[in-house]
This record gives structure tokens, C-alpha cells and sequence, in this order.
């Protein structure tokens, strides 16, 4: 098959970073083509190129041999390249017809035709194998079905190359079979795919071809995926080889530190309790929508409680606020770092002391001198890769801002629980070994830590004991000894009947 | 980019044009550059300036507050009557202090704690104060009975009068909470990201509650100060210092979807919208112009601010 889609020594500066330097390399046509590299590694850069939200300093990218010079969006779109973020690009207001419509509706005199417009998205959703209601409100659905949606409307506006950013990080397990088939249908049709993920179950499930990106260049190219191995490729994104992501050590376990006694709130109706020992690292493993980030705020009082209490080392803590567990010795980094973590805009100092900044403050006036100190004993310990402490927490990697967040934490004194949301969502390989590290340090100094993870490798990797909730109630309690990953998932799924149809290479530590 | 270009965009770059426009103005405007118009000028942007100072701590923080202009007049009619009544002035300046403290408050506790929209909420504030200070002097003017109130705006220390003093002192005060304490960085932090802020420790409601509530009595001292200027309490003073006071403010490189702020910026906000008023005072520009230059000069003041965070946008 020829070559369709070609990238050709495209380069890309932003000041201060060379984003991409000279990478080429081809796509046949009717690819599923994976994207992978760590963190800064170009990913984006090359996808926000070919999506033409910005241009290439130099080369060019090549759809069927012939050079597209587009500059904007709307040029990538009518040249059939469609780029479906993260972030999705849907009106929540508007139903799935009117979304997938928007920008030329079909009609007289900017008169809409509502039942023409519902009959053909129908037609058309029914024909790509896409399960959803046209005239539901894209609120209404979730964020799997709206993602669908999101390709049909791809596909509608005849696109010849499709990327994917990401596309399973907020899926659940059932939600991503259902893109994954409809990736194939794609492309049978002749469609080339760019596959953008951290996930290398789904790279070598999904693609045909691979390419790797490392701090801006073309690190590999695989045009045939079955004649790499999994540690090749991670040794290719990072340059190293990695041999034990995990690097779990036993640690002897103190007293109970924390005690969580049937607390339940509005989006989380069973009561709930559990305990944590001291140095002990609990994990919460659950599908997405089983409640475990609905107990954390709870236990953390970062949401209303309907009752309960949280006893940490005998005392019990104040319902109240964050401010109250924060004294009480209780710290949490948010699922979300975006929304629930990082202040934009503010640098990693500010950050960082935004808490511990109590302590040394006389009468609200800072010390300015002991901030920066601070920031800069915590940048090193942590190794938080960046030019200063002034430098915006918006401008770091995703990796680096988690160490940040734990920054500010690690800054507080006396604490004595850290609750960790997704310590690691959407960090490379890289910076995740340096996080489990950091937490077994404070395992190992004695502080409770309970995980939450939606990545069973993760949890069965790092921590020692894991509750396993479902339908927000703990289903199950598994020691590390009996780890296993088909009981932790059976745990995990609402109908234990449906355990065996699961694929296996989703429970499969990578 | 060209050296010029990053000179204009930077973190300085209006304090480079207005150092720029500055030496245009004077240079070219007769009479601009003379003691006496320095001191007109500062004056005539006192209540600007002081409401300016915690106006830029509701912006930073995410906020809005539309009724500083009526609060500037309530609590200076508060202050004048008061007075008047009590024979005190003492006791008026305490009265101003209470009612603008109040409707501060007020605005605090209904949007951090009912959590309504602050531009509704200002708003109906606004009309509510407007209509408190039309309804306790009647509609009319309460004139000043000690003359002493007056000496609190003619008085002057080293040549200098007391408002601009004021004005000075707080934008110094003002500077220093911004930057240099826990309030003013939670101001900020709020602003940028008010859900991690809350996470973080930060009690997010109680910080708003003070912002409205401080913004509330530097309008009372503003209030007071007018009052003694004007040598009267005018129900209808100040209409429309609230967009003067944003739009000083958003010249300053406040920005209005929070977390960034500097009281320099500020400052030379503050003084651009003096300036431009000045000038065509004395070039003898009809007033209705002046409505329309403030617009322009506000337009590119957003303008400029676009392409500068564009252009820090592009560097991250």
C-alpha cells in the first residue's frame, strides 16, 4: 500500500524550547498509526501541526503526495484532517444532530429542518455502528458516547485522517471496546488513524505501524508493530531501560493512623469504613463512576458530609473544610490537577507554599526569603525539572506539577495521611517511577497514604493492601499476597457474571 | 520578535508607554508640566485611585463589584450628616466607615455565601445604596456645616494636599498586602484557580467575604474625601466610578478572568486615565470627547493585554 499521509522533517520552535526538531515519517493508507513519547516529548506539538492550529517553522505535511500549506482549523478540515482532543469540542446545550450539523445546517432560508436533520445523523451514526440518540442533549451523555459522537462527526465531514489524542484516558474499560471496534470499521474504510497513548496495550491491540518521539525527534519508526517488543519500545521513549516501573519494597507497618468510620455524603450513599496503618500504602481500585474519588473528598472534607467520622491517630477530625483536615494532619492531591490542583498562572513557589506559608508568616506578612528556600529544597528533592521557582506550574509537565502538588504538601507540617487521587494520570513512564518512589519514602517515614488508581497495574504495582469498590461500596479487601488481577476486576465489575467477558489483555499488568 | 516588540509586550510594556506618553504630553501640552497642574491632576483622580486599590483585589479574585460608585456616595453623605448631627467629625468619618463596611459585607456574605452571581449582586446593591442615599437627604444636597470637614481635603503636608497623600499611602498599603502577605496571595490564588485553591487549604469563602467587605470601607474613605472636597453630602456623586475604576484597573493589566494583578499597573492605569483627562482640559476639548477617548484608550489597553498574554502563551 502506498504511503498517505506523510510528515517531512517538520520543525517547530517555541522560545525558549525547540519542540520538534527534523521528524519524518509516513503513514499507509488505511493505518491505524500509534504516536507515543513521554511527556514534551512532541506529541502535541506535532498533533496541534497537523490539526493546522499552528504551522511548521520548516518541512511540510504530505496528504497523498501533495503538500498541504493549510494555516487554519477550518482549512485542516476541508483538506479531511480532523483532530479529536482531550478535551472534547461539543456543545453540551445542543443535541447530538444539532452538534454534529453545527457549522452547516441543512435547510431553506436558515430555517432548520429538525426531522431531516435527526433522520440523516441517524442514518449515519447507524451506518459508522455508533449506539447513540440523536436527538438526546450532548449533556445527557457520557463522556464515552460523547467522544463517539466527536468521530462521527469526523466522519461526516469525510475525513481521510483522523488523530486521536488520548482518546481512552477518561473511558471506561467497556466504553474503550466500543472505540476500538469502531476504530477498525474506520480503518477498513480506508480511513488513517493516528493513535496518540501512553497505553502500550492499546498500541499493540490497535496499530499497524508506530511512531516514537523523544524530547522532540524521531526516536523510532516501526511500519509494522509486530516485530517490536513492549520493552523496546519503553526503552525508545525513554531513552533507558526501565526494569521495574514499580520497585515496591516491603516496609514494616506501624499502629493504625487513620480510621474511616461510616461516612457518607450526597453522591456517595453507603456508608463506608476502613482503616490505615502507619507506613502502610492502601490502594482504592474501582471502574470509573465506583465512587472511590467521591470517598477521598469526603474523608478529606472537601465535599458535605451526611455523617460519619475520621479519626486520625486517636483524634477525631473537624467535618468541615480542607483547612481543618490540613491541621488535622490530612493532605490530598486531586484526581483532577488541572481544575482541582494547579493555581495557573502562579508560579511553582507560590504553588508550592500556597499552605505552608502559615508557618512562617508573621501576622500574614510572608518571608519571602523562606518561600524561596522552600521552593528550591523541594524542587531539588523532588527533582522537578524546570529553568527557576518562578517559572508558571502551567508551563511544566504534567509529572513535574504532581511533584509541585506533593511539594505543597511535603512542605506542611505533621503530616500524617496523604490521599493521592491518579498519582500518576497522564505521566510518562519516566516520572511515574520517581512518584511511587517519593510515596515509599513516606511510607517508609510513616505516613499513611492511600491511593486511588484506575490503573490495576498501578495498584497491584505500589501499594499493600487494596479495597476494591463497586457501585460505591467496597467490594472486596485483598492483602498484596493474594494479589490477583482477574479477582481484584471481578471485585470491581457490577455483575460478577460479566467478569469473563472481559479481554484479557486489559487485566494484564504492562 | 523585534526588541521593540518584547519591550512593549513584557511585563513592563505600559509603564513604557506611559513613560513614552508622558514625555509626549509634556513636551507638547502647554501648561501640562507645571506644579500646579501635577497637583490638579493627582487630585482629580483621588477617588479613582484609593477605590482603585481594592477594586483590583475583587478583579484579582475573580470578582466584580458594581456598586462602589454608589457606596462612595452613600457613605459620604453618611459622613457629612452625621457629622452635621453629632458636631463631631470624628464621628462622621466612623459613620462612613460603618455604611461602606456594610454594603461591603453585605456584597461579601450574598456571593460567597449564597454563592450569587457578583455582577447581579453588585448590581442590585448599586441601585439599593443609590436609592438609601437619595432617600436620606431627600435628593438634595446635605452641605458640610464645620469647616473643618473642608480642611480635611484643602490641608496640605509639604505642599502637598492630604487626599493625595491618602491615595499615596494606600497605594502603597495596597501594594505591599498584594505582594508581600497571605492575603494578597490567596487573592491571587483564588483567582486563578478557586477549586484548588479551596483544596488546598485556602478558605475561599471567608477571603471573598473580606475582599468585599475592605473594598467597602476604602469606598467609605474615598466617600469622605470627596465629600470634604465638594464641600457637600451629593446623593448623586460619583455615577459611573465603577466602570472608571475597572477600566483603570483592566488598563493596569488586571485581568478580569482573575489571578493576575499589580499595583503598579495599577497605578499607572489610574494616572492614563487622569492624564487623558487632563490634556483635553487644557487643549480645551469639548467633554463629550472624552467619553469617547477613555473608550479608545480602553480598547487598546484589552487589546494590548491580548497579544501580551498571546505572546506569553506562545513562550510557555
Amino acid at each position: 500500500m502506498q504511503d498517505f499521509l506523510e510528515f517531512r522533517s517538520i520543525s517547530k520552535g517555541y522560545p525558549g524550547v525547540q519542540a520538534l526538531s527534523d521528524v519524518s515519517f509516513t503513514v499507509r493508507k488505511g493505518a491505524v498509526h500509534g504516536l507515543m513519547g513521554e511527556n514534551g516529548a512532541g506529541k502535541s506539538t506535532l498533533i496541534r501541526l497537523l490539526s493546522g492550529d499552528q504551522a511548521a517553522d520548516e518541512g511540510e505535511i504530505r496528504i497523498e503526495g501533495e503538500a498541504q500549506g493549510y494555516r487554519s482549523v477550518r482549512d485542516a478540515f476541508r483538506a479531511g484532517v480532523i483532530v479529536i482532543h482531550q478535551e472534547l469540542q461539543l456543545v453540551p446545550e445542543l443535541t447530538v444532530a444539532e452538534n454534529l450539523w453545527l457549522g452547516h445546517f441543512p435547510g431553506k432560508g436558515g430555517v432548520i429542518d429538525r426531522r431531516q436533520l435527526i433522520r440523516v445523523v441517524g442514518e449515519k451514526l447507524t451506518e459508522i455502528g455508533i449506539d447513540v440518540d440523536p436527538s438526546a442533549k450532548i449533556a445527557s451523555l457520557s463522556i464515552g458516547e460523547r467522544q463517539m459522537v466527536e468521530i462521527a462527526k469526523a466522519v461526516m465531514l469525510d475525513a481521510r485522517v483522523i488523530a486521536l489524542d488520548e482518546p481512552t484516558s477518561s473511558l471506561s474499560s467497556r466504553e474503550s471496546e466500543i472505540l476500538f471496534a469502531l476504530i477498525e470499521r474506520l480503518r477498513s474504510n480506508g480511513t488513517v488513524i493516528l493513535y496518540v497513548s501512553h497505553r502500550l496495550d492499546e498500541i499493540f491491540r490497535l496499530c499497524d505501524s508506530l511512531t516514537v518521539l523523544r524530547d522532540g525527534k524521531l526516536a523510532a519508526h516501526h511500519p509494522d508493530i509486530s516485530k517490536v517488543t513492549r520493552d523496546q519500545i519503553i526503552a525508545e521513549m525513554v531513552g533507558r531501560e526501565i526494569a521495574d516501573i514499580w520497585g515496591w519494597r516491603g516496609r514494616d507497618l506501624g499502629p493504625e493512623r487513620l480510621r474511616v468510620e461510616a461516612i457518607a455524603g450526597p453522591k456517595l450513599k453507603t456508608p463506608l469504613s476502613f482503616s490505615v496503618r502507619r507506613g502502610e500504602i492502601l490502594g482504592f481500585f474501582g471502574l470509573i463512576g465506583a465512587g472511590r474519588s467521591e470517598m477521598a473528598r469526603l474523608v478529606y472534607g472537601a465535599d458535605t458530609r451526611y455523617q460519619g467520622t475520621v479519626v486520625i491517630d486517636g483524634a477525631k477530625v473537624p467535618a468541615d473544610s480542607p483547612p481543618q483536615s490540613i491541621r488535622a494532619g490530612m493532605v490530598l492531591c486531586p484526581e483532577d490537577r488541572k481544575f482541582d490542583g494547579i493555581v495557573q498562572g502562579r508560579s511553582i513557589e507560590e504553588n508550592m507554599a500556597i499552605s505552608s506559608r502559615r508557618h512562617f508568616s508573621l501576622f500574614g506578612v510572608l518571608d519571602l526569603k523562606k518561600e524561596a528556600e522552600l521552593a528550591d529544597r523541594f524542587i531539588a528533592k523532588l527533582r522537578i525539572r524546570t529553568p527557576s521557582r518562578k517559572q508558571d506550574i502551567i508551563n511544566l509537565s504534567g509529572g513535574n506539577q504532581q511533584k509541585v502538588i506533593l511539594g505543597r504538601w511535603l512542605s506542611e507540617q505533621g503530616v500524617k495521611v496523604l490521599v493521592i487521587d491518579e498519582p500518576t494520570r497522564g505521566i510518562d513512564v519516566g516520572a511515574k517511577s520517581e512518584i511511587y518512589e517519593i510515596l515509599y519514602d513516606l511510607a517508609a517515614e510513616g505516613m499513611a497514604i492511600v491511593v486511588i488508581s484506575s490503573e490495576l497495574p498501578e495498584v497491584m504495582g505500589i501499594t499493600d493492601r487494596i479495597l476494591v469498590m463497586c457501585q460505591g461500596r467496597i467490594a472486596a479487601e485483598i492483602a498484596r499476597a493474594d494479589f490477583d488481577e482477574r479477582r481484584i476486576l471481578a471485585a470491581a465489575l457490577p455483575d460478577v457474571a460479566n467478569a469473563s467477558e472481559l479481554p484479557t489483555e486489559q487485566v494484564q499488568p504492562s | 520578535m523585534t526588541s521593540l516588540k518584547k519591550l512593549l509586550l513584557g511585563e513592563q510594556g505600559l509603564v513604557v508607554i506611559f513613560a513614552v506618553a508622558f514625555a509626549i504630553v509634556a513636551l507638547t501640552v502647554p501648561n501640562f508640566l507645571t506644579e500646579r497642574n501635577m497637583l490638579g491632576l493627582l487630585q482629580s483622580v483621588v477617588t479613582i485611585g484609593i477605590v482603585a486599590c481594592t477594586m483590583m483585589f475583587c478583579l484579582a479574585s475573580r470578582d466584580f463589584d458594581l456598586s462602589v460608585g454608589s457606596t462612595v456616595a452613600f457613605s459620604g453623605m453618611a459622613a457629612v450628616m452625621a457629622s452635621n448631627a453629632s458636631g463631631s467629625i470624628l464621628v462622621g468619618l466612623i459613620a462612613a466607615l460603618i455604611c461602606g463596611g456594610i454594603v461591603g459585607l453585605v456584597n461579601g456574605v450574598v456571593i460567597a455565601h449564597f454563592r450569587i452571581n457578583a455582577l447581579i449582586t453588585t448590581l442590585a446593591t448599586m441601585q439599593i445604596v443609590r436609592g438609601f442615599a437619595l432617600i436620606a437627604s431627600d435628593g438634595r444636597a446635605v452641605g458640610i456645616n464645620d469647616p473643618g470637614f473642608y480642611q480635611l481635603a484643602l490641608s496640605k503636608f509639604l505642599g502637598i494636599p492630604t487626599p493625595i497623600w491618602v491615595m499615596g499611602v494606600f497605594f502603597v498599603v495596597f501594594g505591599f498586602v498584594l505582594n508581600r502577605t497571605v492575603f494578597g496571595k490567596n487573592t491571587l490564588a483564588i483567582g486563578g484557580n478557586p477549586e484548588a485553591s479551596r483544596l488546598a487549604g485556602v478558605n475561599v469563602s471567608n477571603m471573598r467575604i473580606w475582599i468585599f467587605a475592605l473594598q467597602g470601607l476604602v469606598c467609605a474613605v474615598a466617600g469622605v474625601l470627596l465629600a470634604s472636597r465638594i464641600t457637600s453630602g451629593q446623593p448623586n456623586a460619583a455615577t459611573g466610578l465603577e466602570l472608571s475604576v475597572i477600566s483603570a484597573c483592566v488598563l493596569g493589566g488586571v485581568s478580569l478572568a482573575g489571578g493576575r494583578a499589580a499595583m503598579t499597573g495599577v497605578i499607572v492605569g489610574v494616572l492614563i486615565m487622569g492624564i487623558a483627562e487632563n490634556v483635553m482640559n487644557l487643549l480645551n476639548i469639548q467633554a463629550f470627547y472624552q467619553y469617547v477617548v477613555r473608550g479608545l484608550i480602553l480598547l487598546l489597553a484589552v487589546l494590548l493585554d491580548n497579544l501580551r498574554s498571546a505572546a506569553a502563551g506562545r513562550r510557555g
